[in-house]
């Protein structure tokens, strides 16, 4: 089992590539600034309604695309909910997909739309892996007695 | 119940209104490190409704039909067990927008001196116009930060004032002064260009 201060270089290190590769930017870093003693597990909590509602809105732009007939302005107006979510968490490249997904739904690009889809759940599907990983190094990191940086 | 007496200790009372619930989590955070007490509604609808601006009793109407002034001072908003002391919406939202709720707000005899913050993850300078142009205290995009709920507080103070010398004229404390709604559209334009809109 390791000790506190490995976890604890481990997490700064994960942290930092997450913002250097760009998935997260610094939003996320003014939720962390949101949580303390009084409340502990804000960020935590905000991560997790972004998931749910990330799902609820994919699974809405899959049914949507399918149809017979699409209606552009119904996939922008979730495209537009996922890039407001996206943003508020600080999850950049989610967002950054987000913006040239509701390019092509201007222009009701089919295709583009439907390649955009696949692009944002893979990139939404990383950025909920690394959050996941962070979470539970913060977690190892209390158990082992230490304090998160 | 507040009586104002002892304005140090009154807790101010924001209404968030944002369809999103991860931005409805986010400013109640941000509001509350500022030890405001917060409601959040989902929608304009549940606003109005909070707000007490659904009802048959409303008192716009009853001053309308009766063509006399009202027999009792505004007394603000104590519609519910506590007055809403700033109301803080998103624009974009499905049903009734921001902007349609800030309009609804001002148009109401009771809620019109309520100061009105709009947030909206999108730069559009017609748009930002329009809310100041129809009242909106100020104008903040998205996302949130706390250096925009810092800007709050000379809004909520100067409402407070108000209310303990209701026939004085405004107390501007803050430094960046509010846009008033009787300046003439080209004055309007010169004071926009004065504030810095945008982070």
């Amino acid at each position: 089992m390791e000790n506190a201060g490995q976890l604890r270089r481990q997490y700064v290190d994960f942290v930092a590539s997450l913002y250097h590769e760009g998935f997260l930017d610094d939003q996320f870093g003014q939720l962390q600034k949101l949580q303390d003693e009084g409340n502990p597990y804000f960020v935590v909590e905000v991560v997790s309604l972004y998931f749910e509602d990330s799902e609820k809105l994919m699974n809405n732009l899959t049914t949507a695309l399918q149809q017979h007939v699409v209606d552009f302005k119904q996939i922008d107006a979730h495209v537009h909910q996922f890039k407001g979510s996206s943003s508020s968490i600080g999850a950049q490249r989610v967002k950054n997909t987000c913006v040239v997904f509701r390019d092509y739904c201007e222009e009701k690009n089919l295709d583009g739309c439907l390649k955009c889809l696949q692009q944002v759940k893979h990139e939404y599907y990383i950025v909920k892996n690394k959050l996941e990983t962070m979470i539970r190094l913060e977690r190892q990191i209390l158990e082992a007695g230490g304090t998160i940086p | 119940m507040s009586s104002g007496i002892d304005n140090e200790t009154t807790q101010f009372h924001v209404l968030a209104v944002d369809d999103s619930i991860i931005d409805r989590k986010l400013i109640e955070r941000l509001l509350k490190t500022s030890s405001y007490q917060v409601t959040t509604v989902d929608s304009g609808v549940k606003a109005l409704e909070f707000l007490g601006l659904l009802e048959d009793h409303e008192n716009a109407d009853i001053n309308k039909n009766t063509n006399s002034n009202p027999t009792f001072p505004p007394t603000g908003n104590f519609h519910h067990e506590m007055e809403v002391n700033l109301i803080i919406t998103d624009y974009c939202m499905p049903g009734i927008t921001g902007y349609d709720l800030l309009r609804k707000i001002k148009e109401s005899r009771l809620l019109k001196d309520i100061p009105v913050v709009i947030m909206s993850s999108e730069n559009v300078p017609t748009r930002i116009n329009n809310c100041l142009q129809q009242g909106a205290h100020e104008f903040f995009i998205k996302p949130v930060q706390q250096s925009d709920v810092n800007k709050l507080r000379p809004h909520l103070l100067r409402g407070k004032s108000m209310e303990n010398q209701p026939n004085n004229i405004i107390i501007n404390s803050s430094k960046r002064k509010p846009i008033e709604e009787c300046l003439s559209p080209s004055r309007l334009r010169a004071k926009l260009k004065e504030l810095e809109l945008v982070q």
